[in-house]
């Protein structure tokens, strides 16, 4: 049953639907082995956006504020998107590489492990 | 066996009270912590209102205990004469 | 002259004789509640409150506290009783105190007068009165009693409108609507047993006996004249459950699929519980991990050993929840320090005979995952870069807490769960949350979760700052960021006479 209701058919409104935000899709990025930042972080964007720009634009103010930030080579960075490993090119748009409304991308990057080596 | 427990303010009541439970359960176990006092029996416990009017040396109702109680554990029940607390398994 | 009733006698006059058949009514309009959960009532009379209070001795004995409770609330008023507080920074877990958990008394109150209204039998009528009453005391004496510490401290000024919309606030009020969403047995077995027999225990036992040893005499007085009455509303969650199992067979797997729910939900909630005991008592009276041993593992185990002769075993994921013990009050304060700029109260990194004690009491996580992240606190803090962390944290859709619970047996990693609904992704902080969505998502798509609202500009802005000064109403610079330099500290060096 989709919910307990004393109301037949009783549907809940989306809050958080794509439409409720101008043309943005919501994306989620986390960046493993560096709990520095407690969770990951949302940022509204367009799906148009291309994968070089999440890194130039977003990245930065992601994570920008960690120790270990400026020495990731992201020609080495592993990525995972909704839970599945992706290779994306710099060009490649969002919405091309399967990124929709609420998705959800992790960062690891070989070799960064955190704050001495603790994951941090 | 699970333990049974009641906590009580840390105050004068309080005092003649545990002391009469001390008195029908001889083997409850008394916590102080600040402002406090935790007893813990196995299985049972129980408060009885003629013990707790030798030590206050007043009369006590049963439901008085509700003023100086913090929180229990166990199967309660309670009529004019005692309130005893208890698990079944 | 008449004879005196007995307890028995008198409650079974109230409960019994002040009822009345349904003769030219349907009596399932006047309680139209009653049936669409499931649940399968044979015959009310079989209610019994074990403490047989009748409203004559309820008035007397509630009376009885509040002239004690309020005497002593003059006592601390008339001699400035704020100065005898251990550490100025305790007061901020009054402010998280006010703030999230004085407006779920209201809440308690507004969901027992409805259940109150709403059951058939009498018995469970009067006592759900009863206890709607006594949650009105509850939130009346808590605002009476921080009253005055509003006097001289910041961030418990706008403590009920942050409620309705500070970020972390959601979690608390979400959690009750979403109980009072419910019908009225969820409720009971929400609230009644699930939250008041076993939970409530941790935030008004240990804590408040850490705040009499944190020198806080107005606390600690209305908290244990609050549990005075929650000692009655446990043995009517203890009664509500019994009750329901005893009633039908075909109650017992709704009953355990709430049990399972509930205690999920609620062990989410009293994170913030478990950063409030380790990290924001100056004086420690026992660690989280201590607490949660007595009240949930000692006091939940002998409960549901005794319920285990109705078929009920215990909530699923226990095993998850002993684990968290070791880390939840890590993360909780990790999240708050470096979300400093957006939170109402202050925040600090513990001092090094805290982050000693904390080792101690956790020997097998403190070390190994959190005393680096203090490390690199220090750090930033000495080069003049105190951390807040930027932009805005993803969230749970069921609890609403941060995305910052790690995997149990990786707990370096988050964890990550979701699932699609109607073409709909939705993201969880664990298993618990993520099956107490896939059950009822109908309910939970309707989240309001802050982040998103932020997003879609329904909060203000366009900055994080004018929500947070605007749409929550924060005083910034005054009632957020560190301890370290806060008017709050100034304050109180000036009133002790300290550089």
């Amino acid at each position: 049953m989709p919910v307990q209701a004393i109301n037949d058919n009783y549907q809940g409104e989306v809050l958080d639907a794509k439409a409720n935000f101008a043309g943005n899709v919501i994306i989620y990025f986390g960046w493993d082995e560096h709990l520095m930042f407690c969770a990951p972080k949302a940022f509204p964007l367009p799906p148009q956006m291309t994968f070089a720009d999440v890194i130039s634009q977003i990245m930065p103010e992601a994570f920008g504020q960690h120790p270990e930030f400026n020495e990731i080579d992201w020609s080495q960075a592993q990525w995972q998107l909704d839970r599945r490993p992706i290779s994306p090119k710099p060009e490649q748009t969002l919405a091309e590489l399967g990124a929709d409304h609420k998705s959800c991308f992790r960062l690891r990057t070989p070799g960064l492990t955190g704050y001495k080596g603790m994951g941090i | 066996m699970s333990k049974v427990y009641i906590a009580l303010q840390d105050n004068d009541e309080s005092r003649y009270i545990v002391e009469a439970i001390e008195q029908d359960n001889p083997d409850v176990t008394i916590i102080h912590m600040p402002a406090m006092v935790r007893v813990e029996a196995e299985g049972k416990l129980v408060v009885k209102r003629e013990t707790v009017e030798e030590t206050m040396g007043r009369d006590w109702d049963i439901q008085e205990l509700h003023l100086n109680l913090i929180t229990l554990g166990g199967n309660v029940d309670e009529d004019d004469d005692c309130l005893t607390l208890e698990w079944n398994s | 002259m008449a004879k005196k009733l007995n307890i028995k006698e008198k409650y079974r006059l109230l409960t019994r004789d002040l009822d009345w058949e349904f003769s030219y009514q349907d009596r399932k309009k006047a309680f139209p509640y009653e049936e669409f959960e499931g649940i399968k009532i044979t015959d009310w009379s079989k209610w019994e409150d074990p403490f047989r209070l009748t409203m004559d001795s309820y008035w007397k004995y509630q009376a009885e506290k509040e002239k004690k409770l309020y005497a002593i609330f003059d006592a601390f008023q008339q001699n400035n009783g704020h100065l005898n507080v251990s550490d100025p920074r305790y007061v901020n877990a009054l402010k998280v105190f006010l703030t999230g958990v004085s407006p779920l008394e209201y809440q308690a109150y507004q969901g027992f007068a409805h259940v109150g209204r709403q059951f058939g039998g009498v018995g469970a009528r009067v006592a759900c009165q009863m206890q709607a009453i006594d949650e009105l005391r509850h939130v009346q004496t808590q605002i009476h009693a921080m009253s005055h510490y509003n006097k001289y401290f910041d961030g418990l000024q706008e403590f009920s409108h942050m409620h309705d919309r500070v970020w972390y606030l959601s979690v608390p009020k979400s959690f009750f609507n979403d109980a009072r969403a419910a019908g009225p047995f969820e409720f009971m077995i929400a609230i009644g047993f699930s939250f008041e027999y076993v939970l409530t225990n941790l935030l008004f036992v240990p804590f408040m006996s850490g705040a009499a040893h944190n020198g806080d005499m107005a606390t600690v007085t209305f908290g244990f004249s609050a549990q005075s009455d929650e000692a009655r509303h446990m043995t009517l969650g203890l009664e509500v459950i019994k009750f329901l199992l005893e009633q039908h067979e075909d109650n017992v797997p709704i009953v355990q699929k709430w049990i399972d729910k509930w205690f999920w939900r609620g062990t989410r909630l009293l994170t913030i519980v478990a950063m409030m005991m380790d990290y924001m008592l100056p004086n420690k009276v026992m660690s989280w991990k201590e607490a949660w041993e007595v009240y949930f593992e000692e006091a939940g185990g002998a409960l549901f050993k005794d319920l285990a002769r109705y078929g009920i075993r215990m909530p699923k994921y226990s095993d998850v929840i002993e684990k968290e013990k070791e880390h939840l009050s890590h993360q909780a304060w990790w999240t708050f320090y470096t979300h400093g700029h957006a939170a109402g109260f202050h925040t600090w990194i513990p001092t090094d005979e805290e982050l000693d004690w904390l080792s101690e009491k956790y020997p097998d996580t403190f070390d190994k995952y959190y005393r680096p992240r203090w490390e690199l606190a220090k750090e930033l803090e000495a080069k003049g870069e105190r951390f807040y962390t930027s932009g805005l944290p993803q969230l749970c859709q069921t609890c609403q807490i941060p995305m910052l619970f790690t995997e149990m047996d990786n707990p370096g990693e988050i964890c990550y769960r979701d699932h699609v609904h109607e073409g709909e992704r939705y993201h969880f902080c664990s298993d618990g949350c993520h099956d107490i969505f896939v059950d009822e998502p109908e309910k939970y798509v309707q989240a309001w979760l802050p982040v998103h609202q932020i997003l879609q500009g329904n909060c203000g802005g366009p900055g994080v700052e004018e929500v947070l000064s605007e749409y929550y109403r924060m005083n910034l610079g005054v009632d957020n960021m560190d301890m370290k330099g806060s008017p709050d500290e100034k304050r109180w060096k000036q009133w002790k006479g300290v550089a």
